[in-house]
Formats: structure tokens, C-alpha cells, sequence
């Protein structure tokens, strides 16, 4: 590998580190909202439980991204959590735990469930019969 | 309203719960250990008792998951944990180019830019200009090293310990090590000095 030459530290000045503009978190959590450590939760929880290996999970969540980046998404690193997201409903599906049809009905009844609450309360499912 | 993966995460979490495959108080505890005590701060400790007890050390070079575990940071995904050791002629980088493999007992979770795809692809192509963009600038005698990261092995870099430290005790020493140091992109400054 060529080794580059040293730049003058003028230079290191002027040029902004390209990873200086990424969200550079200090030493400390890392979820940006409360849905992205759920959905980090169910993925461990799941393993430990046995209904995948972290191996499996691994290649998941990489063809995840490598399908993002086969779409042309820019992949910063910032839309992490929506692919591990996608990869927990496509292993559950995948290994029979929850039909994507029922996750999307379920979707759905939360986001009724959300419209038809009153501001303030604490917000329900409807009982079964209704949904 | 919340957004669409908020409502998805809901989704998947209520029917995984009333199946009984989770527990939302298991769901709650894991949340909690790591916004609050699984951290780079384990792995802090791991490199200073390194440092200042040098059996400790030959055994984390040997087998770093039963030295580590010792300490009592052991992982959830059956990892193998390796530790990288660097030195004044090896710089050691660490990286996932497949999805963001990290060891989560000793350095919590990942920081957003270990996750992006310009580190994956970079780092191994190009580890001296990755890390001159963190402003690290290596010695060209110095080799550098780049770990990739699997679900099975995790890798540790052992950061050198800053000149000027002989008085400090491991907890104080422990202050001083970064995250960063520990996956390779940084090297450690002394107390109050520079690197």
C-alpha cells in the first residue's frame, strides 16, 4: 500500500474530516429514540431465547445493508436501526415466530389505537373483537 | 402519532409477547444495561488492569473472552473476544465490513460512524487515510493492522499506555482510555498533555 505524504497540519485544518460530520457521539448510548433500543432489545431477546443465532442474525442484517446499498441509499450509518429493523421482521417471518400479514394488521390497529386516543391517555389496543 | 418504525417496533414487540417469546420486563432490563452500565468504561478497565498487571495482560493477549470474563464483562452472543495489542511498530485497527460486528460487554454500542458504510468499505483499503480523518497521522515505519469483525470474534485493541502515566493508579489510568483508542482510531494522550 502507498503511503500517502504527510499533509502540513494548515492542510489537516482546511480539509473537515468526512467522519467529523457524521453525528460523532461521545462515549455513551447510542440510540437517537426509544423505538431503536426496542427494537435493538427484541433482536438480543430473541437470541438468547434461541429463535436465531447471532450468527444468523449477522448475515441478515448484512444483506439488509447490502440490499440499502444496492438501492443507492446513503448509508452513513444514520438509518442503522430502520435496516435492523427490517432484518428483525424478515428473520421472525422467516423463521415462522410472527406472519408479516399479522404485523402489518397489528400495525395498523396501533396506529388506530393512537388516532382514536384522547391526548393524555395512556393508549390501548381495541379488544380483539373490534380490530 | 408516532413514526412508521415506531409503530412497526410495536407491532412486532405486542405479537412477540403475547406468544410468549419475550418477556417485557427482559426487554426493559436489556434497555436499561445498556444506557446505563455496559459501556466503553468495561473496557477501560480491562486495558488499564492491562497495564499495570502484567499476568493480567499475557492472559488477555492468550484468551481474552476467559480474561475478560474474569472481570466479569461476559458477552450475550457466545462471541470470541481477541485482543490486539498495540505497539511502537504496529498500529491495530479494528472494523466490520460485513454489518457492525463490535464487542458490546467491554464497549457498549456502537458509535454511528463504526456503523457507516464509509468505514466499512474504507477501512480496509485505506486504514491510513480513514485514520488521518480522525486525526490520527502514523508513522510510515508503523504497520498497520486491520481486524474485521465477526459475529463470532470480536476484536479489542490494547492501546499503548500514554509516557508520563508510571504514577496513576488503575482507576485513574482507566480515566484516560477512550473508546476510540480501543477500536484503533485513536492513539491515547498523556493527562493534560498531547499525543
Amino acid at each position: 500500500m502507498s503511503v500517502p505524504e504527510r499533509p502540513s497540519p494548515a492542510a489537516l485544518r482546511l480539509d473537515a474530516p468526512a467522519f467529523a460530520r457524521l453525528p460523532r457521539d461521545e462515549q455513551g448510548p447510542v440510540f437517537a429514540e426509544p423505538w431503536q433500543a426496542q427494537a435493538f432489545a427484541l433482536a438480543v431477546r430473541l437470541a438468547a431465547e434461541g429463535c436465531f443465532t447471532w450468527t444468523q442474525w449477522a448475515h441478515a442484517l448484512a444483506e439488509q445493508l447490502h440490499a440499502a446499498k444496492g438501492r443507492g441509499e446513503p448509508d452513513d450509518g444514520t438509518h442503522y436501526y430502520e435496516h435492523w429493523l427490517a432484518t428483525l421482521e424478515a428473520l421472525v417471518a422467516a423463521k415462522g415466530l410472527c406472519d408479516p400479514r399479522a404485523l402489518r394488521e397489528r400495525k395498523e390497529a396501533w396506529a388506530d389505537a393512537y388516532r382514536s386516543t384522547p391526548h393524555g391517555e395512556p393508549v390501548a389496543l381495541a379488544a380483539e373483537g373490534k380490530r | 402519532m408516532p413514526s412508521d418504525p415506531a409503530l412497526r417496533v410495536k407491532a412486532l414487540e405486542s405479537l412477540l409477547v403475547e406468544k410468549g417469546l419475550v418477556d417485557p420486563a427482559a426487554l426493559d432490563a436489556i434497555i436499561d444495561a445498556y444506557e446505563h452500565k455496559i459501556g466503553p468504561r468495561n473496557g477501560a478497565k480491562v486495558v488499564a488492569r492491562a497495564w499495570t498487571d502484567e499476568a493480567f495482560k499475557q492472559r488477555l493477549l492468550q484468551d481474552a473472552s476467559a480474561a475478560i470474563g474474569e472481570m466479569g464483562f461476559l458477552g450475550r452472543q457466545g462471541e470470541h473476544m481477541v485482543v490486539v495489542e498495540n505497539t511502537e511498530q504496529v498500529h491495530n485497527l479494528v472494523v466490520c465490513t460485513l454489518c457492525s460486528c463490535y464487542p458490546w460487554p467491554v464497549l457498549g454500542l456502537p458509535p454511528v460512524w463504526y456503523k457507516s458504510d464509509a468505514y466499512r468499505s474504507r477501512a480496509v483499503i485505506d486504514p491510513r487515510g480513514v485514520l488521518r480523518e480522525f486525526g490520527l497521522e502514523l508513522d510510515a515505519a508503523v504497520e498497520v493492522r486491520v481486524w474485521d469483525s465477526t459475529a463470532e470474534i470480536r476484536y479489542l485493541v490494547l492501546p499503548q499506555r500514554p509516557a508520563g502515566t508510571e504514577h496513576l493508579s488503575a482507576d485513574e489510568l482507566a480515566d484516560l482510555v477512550t473508546r476510540d483508542a480501543m477500536i484503533g482510531v485513536q492513539r491515547l494522550a498523556a493527562p493534560g498533555g498531547r499525543s
